[in-house]
């Protein structure tokens, strides 16, 4: 038997590059108020090519192991959430334990998309609970930048790239609660990622490079907000009752950062206190998808450092639909 | 049976108060969502979500494109629930 579980640490690693709303406006023909008006985001951070998202994610966990003062060998299980990690097989989470010096660790990815991270802290809860890992490392890495149009006027504006990390290990008292999970699967084409790699293969061959057409990143983003604003702030709500908890027994909401309007109007769904600390990295950082989760925390305990070790509500949701929400306590002080 | 129109227009008439802060006064069935009340695309979604919960109709995401004018809606609504 296991351990009840917490999240020991949080890391982050945001690209060096701040693009802000008027670097991609002409593309798209749009403007900074606009971007501004709908979205909430200023500005968001591109990856070079000296930063592929394998770097992000072991910088990110280098972060996290070190604000926890523990090494990779103290790791013995690696998830990566990720839908824009380049290579098929192997992992992400292989090729960074390579990488770090521990190349025995349990190591996968998962693909939940935006809700990739929430999926993986849930996972790692459960592996500690049951006792098959002691110390779970919980990436989420993402490059989308690499997966975006950037004339597209739906998304261009939207994402991001980054990623965050946080390690999961045994605690005396619950320190994650129940997941409150699952998926609207009949909405598969709201969010989609298209054409397929074998469409882009037999494209390629048949006619001119110039034809070949990229597996972008598309979303229909009003069916996205209805469901984001009214359907998650249901699954928060109940991610909370899970817990035996309120929105008046909170700390802080950490939603995935999908869009500032969609989080403003979920608190709101949900008549969150204004004594809750709602996280808003989307502004400066954009949609980073599996990364936001994690990178919000960390920029919300460098600005409030009084979270630390106070309880928090995640929900991450994305393309599947999916979605996963939980109650956990922040991490202790580095 | 289904609404009034008159009921209609003076329920969605507060939503669009509330949801977009826009006076009610202003709000009139030839009246252009997008163009005459600036209610964008996302306060739209907020609206029909509200109006779904108040008539008790339904308003499919593929029918939201469609309700260009304050007349649009309220006929939609006082259809959708004949």
């Amino acid at each position: 038997m296991g351990s009840e579980s917490q999240i020991l640490s949080v890391g982050a690693y945001r690209p060096k590059r701040l693009v802000p709303n008027s670097e991609i406006v002409d593309r798209i023909e749009s403007s900074d108020e606009w971007i501004q008006q709908r979205t909430g985001i200023e500005s968001r951070r591109f990856a070079d090519e000296s930063e592929s998202l394998l770097d992000m994610a072991i910088w990110a966990a280098e972060d996290a192991l070190k604000n926890a003062q523990l090494t990779i060998d103290d790791i013995d299980t690696v998830i990566v959430a990720t839908i824009t990690f380049p290579f098929q097989a192997p992992s992400a989470a292989t090729a960074l334990l390579q990488r770090l010096g521990n190349p025995k660790a349990a190591a996968f990815d998962i693909n939940a998309a935006c809700a990739g991270f929430c999926y993986a802290v849930s996972m790692a809860h459960d592996f500690v609970k049951a006792g098959t890992s002691k110390k779970v490392l919980v990436i989420g890495a993402e490059k989308i930048s690499d997966f975006t149009d950037p004339s597209d006027r739906a998304t261009a504006f939207i994402f991001a790239d980054g990623a965050g990390a946080v390690i999961i290990g045994e605690s005396a008292e619950a320190g994650i609660g129940p997941v409150e999970w699952g998926s609207d699967a009949d909405s598969r084409d709201a969010i989609q990622m298209n054409p397929s790699w074998i469409e882009v293969r037999n494209t390629e061959t048949q006619l001119t490079k110039a034809d070949v057409k990229w597996p972008n990143i598309s979303q229909e983003g009003q069916k996205v907000f209805r469901w984001a604003v009214f359907s998650m702030s249901k699954a928060a709500l109940k991610a909370l009752d899970a817990a035996g908890l309120t929105v008046n027994d909170i700390d802080a909401f950490i939603p995935h950062q999908a869009n500032v309007r969609i989080i403003e109007t979920m608190a709101k769904e949900m008549d969150m206190p204004s004594s809750v600390v709602i996280a808003d990295d989307i502004r400066t950082n954009g949609n980073t998808s599996a990364a936001s989760i994690p990178l919000a925390m960390d920029a919300l305990l460098k600005k409030h450092p009084e979270l630390h070790g106070k309880i928090a509500l995640l929900i991450g949701y994305g393309a599947g639909l999916v979605y996963a929400g939980q109650v956990v306590k922040l991490p202790p002080k580095p | 049976m289904a609404l009034a129109s008159a009921d209609v227009l003076a329920g969605l008439k507060e939503i669009v108060e509330e949801v977009a802060g826009i006076p009610a006064a202003s709000i009139e069935l030839d009246k252009n969502f997008t163009e005459d009340l600036e209610v964008d695309s996302l306060s739209m979604v907020e609206v029909v979500v509200a109006c779904e919960e108040r008539f008790g109709v339904k308003i499919p995401d593929e029918k939201v494109t469609e309700l260009v004018t304050v007349g649009d809606a309220v006929n939609f609504i006082v259809n959708a629930s004949n």
